[in-house]
């Protein structure tokens, strides 16, 4: 379980976040959702151990900022928004980056598992320089993967924490992806993932968090977060939200585009309105 | 769907092929040495020595001093330095993550320049018990730490957030450079004639001043770098990702960035103190070696070293025998060959940023 108390951060003096409070449990799926600059990315970092903070994060009980790098790395694998990588290293050589920790490194056979995972067979000669953006994401995910293979380690829970996991997919490779987090998820690990993509968070999600200036504005399942009224309020534009008559999963579309109307006035919009309109 | 076997080797994995490189690589420095040891202006030949040696036989004299005192000192100071300017090359590289970053280019090596001659200008005004302490030791510390202040200098200045400007170090070399050969010129003006000579012998550039004692004081703090240095490997792989991903995957990345600086410190302080400025080794070694086998790490920096002293060892071969009994300056002969590889390096990575 993560725990979240009272989190605070600030990026030199600027505060970023004001009190967060949350908790996540291992083998759901949670998708951060917000507008540009709520604050989604610097939650990540900061239950990722990258950034100092006020308050307390714990990781199945134990304080963040109690474990060193290396037990942090057993237990946690971290998919940052761009990753840059320096020197022609190969495909399955970037990969391996992910073993050197923890007890998988054990398991050379999990350079090809987690490549066949992100649909990248056969690409492990390939120089990681020269593969598409698409390309470079999914190794980059596989090499996480490969640093916390297994979902369940020891009695223990392993997590996954990802910012924009599919921001440079294709439709196909998206939802590749998901069901890799999916399974992950079911196989009882635990995954935090900041997503845009309103309908992908809708689809997957367990829970989700919906961030706004700083706060967790809401949180809870797609059905009543996305389809809230807080969601057209946090994002300063007219949302209309619905469900899909055949499975009622819920979606959204932008909604009025040439209405002058302020936010606030427009909000009631995003209610749940009946399917009708499909 | 095809079955995929996992266990077989993967394309891509360079690891053997590094294994294999590394054992070759070996071997011709055995042989290197060998030649370093049976070539000279004297004609001293290595096998009648060694026969003169099996079969019981008194060698002379003058062929004992020659192998004992001449050559044998010059080779080790030939494999250390070598080996430790390869090294502290692609330890500097792996801390930049940028293939460009060589002491000798970026201002290390005139900072650690600058210790050596204030040890050799300055150190008689040194107190008593520093002199004492120190003894042979003071030239190779001073350029240690001179070495050691201008990376964190130029590794504070060129670096933000954990990303390396290739234009900001240069610049900053540049700088760093300038700023220690002042310094170092204002010492010159104050030297007196004896001490003038040394900087002079110093600044050449050669293994010709080879001898046990400077071996003896500058050898430790070279094999400290060279040991240390494949510590690093894991490290510099995961810092090839970037700081923050290097954390993810469990490296203690403060403390690698810090064994890195004082790695390239000593490995260039010392060498710098023993050889004076000998340039390209290197940016040339890693360059090629990550051409061959791959940037990672764990081989990279073996092969460096075994490579980086074969390459000095075959300079300071060609330096004492294309105008014996004279000898070119080696700085002249790795510069001769090691900047036009340079310049090439710079046109390859046209098209791949940050190579």
């Amino acid at each position: 379980m993560l725990t979240i108390n009272d989190l605070k951060v600030s990026l030199g003096s600027t505060p970023v976040l004001h009190g967060i409070d949350a908790t996540a449990v291992a083998g759901r799926i949670i998708a951060v959702i917000g507008p540009n600059g709520s604050g989604k990315t610097t939650l990540l970092r900061a239950i990722s151990g990258d950034v100092p903070y006020q308050g307390r994060i714990g990781l199945d009980g134990v304080d963040l900022a109690a474990l060193k790098p290396w037990e942090l790395a057993a237990r946690r694998g971290v998919l940052p928004q761009a990753a840059t990588l320096a020197f022609p290293f190969t495909v399955a050589e970037v990969v391996r980056l992910g073993l050197t920790s923890g007890t998988q490194a054990a398991r050379p056979d999990l350079i090809a598992r987690a490549l066949e995972e992100v649909d990248l067979t056969g690409f492990s000669g390939r120089y990681y320089q020269e593969l598409s953006g698409g390309q470079q994401a999914r190794v980059q995910l596989a090499r996480v993967r490969v640093q916390v293979w297994d979902p369940v380690q020891n009695g223990r829970a392993r997590w996954l924490f990802l910012d924009e996991p599919v921001a440079s997919l294709d439709i196909a490779h998206q939802i590749g992806v998901m069901r890799v987090l999916r399974r992950f998820a079911d196989g009882g690990g635990g995954v935090v993932m900041v997503l845009h993509d309103l309908n992908l968070a809708a689809m997957v999600a367990d829970d989700v968090w919906l961030m706004h200036d700083g706060q967790l504005l809401d949180n809870g399942p797609p059905g009543t977060v996305i389809g809230g009224v807080g969601l057209a309020a946090a994002y300063g534009c007219p949302i209309m939200a619905n469900r899909l008559p055949a499975d009622s999963a819920t979606f959204v579309l932008p909604h009025g585009l040439w209405d002058t109307r302020t936010a606030d006035e427009a909000a009631p919009v995003s209610r749940f309105q009946a399917a009708s309109v499909i | 769907m095809v079955a995929i076997d996992y266990t077989t080797a993967l394309p891509g994995d360079r690891s053997p092929r590094a294994r294999r490189v590394a054992f070759g690589l070996a071997g011709l420095l055995l042989l290197t040495c060998l030649l370093s040891l049976s070539h000279g202006a004297s004609g001293v030949r290595l096998d009648a020595a060694l026969d003169a040696w099996l079969s019981g036989d008194a060698m002379p004299d003058r062929d004992r001093l020659i192998l004992w005192e001449i050559r044998l000192p010059r080779m080790l100071t030939g494999v250390l330095v070598g080996a430790s300017l390869a090294v502290g090359g692609a330890v500097m590289q792996g801390l930049f993550r940028n293939p460009l970053a060589d002491p000798g280019l970026v201002g290390v090596g005139a900072g650690a320049g600058l210790g050596a001659v204030l040890a050799i200008v300055l150190g008689g005004q040194a107190p008593a018990w520093v002199a004492a302490w120190l003894g042979w030791h003071m030239v190779p510390v001073a350029a240690f730490l001179g070495g050691w202040l201008s990376t964190m200098v130029l590794y504070r200045v060129s670096t933000r957030a954990g990303r390396t400007s290739t234009a900001t170090m240069l610049l900053a070399g540049i700088a760093l450079g300038a700023l220690a050969g002042a310094a170092t010129g204002i010492l010159v003006y104050i030297a007196d004639d004896r001490q003038l000579r040394d900087l002079t012998f110093w600044g050449l550039g050669s293994l010709g001043g080879a001898s046990w004692p400077k071996i003896a004081a500058a050898g430790p703090v070279m094999l400290l770098a060279l040991v240390a240095a494949p510590f690093l490997a894991r490290g510099l792989n995961g810092l090839a990702l970037g700081e923050a991903a290097a954390h993810h995957i469990g490296l203690p990345v403060q403390r690698v960035k810090h064994v890195a600086i004082l790695t390239v410190a000593a490995a260039t302080g010392a060498a710098v103190a023993v050889s004076g400025g000998i340039g390209f080794i290197g940016i040339v070694v890693p360059h090629l070696l990550r051409l061959a086998t791959g940037p990672d790490h764990r081989y990279l920096l073996v092969n460096a070293a075994l490579l980086g002293a074969t390459l000095l060892l075959l300079a300071d071969l060609i330096a004492r025998s294309i105008i014996a009994p004279a000898e070119l300056p080696i700085g002249i002969v790795t510069a001769v060959i090691g900047a036009p590889v340079f310049l090439w390096i710079l046109l390859r990575r046209r098209g791949l940023v940050d190579m």
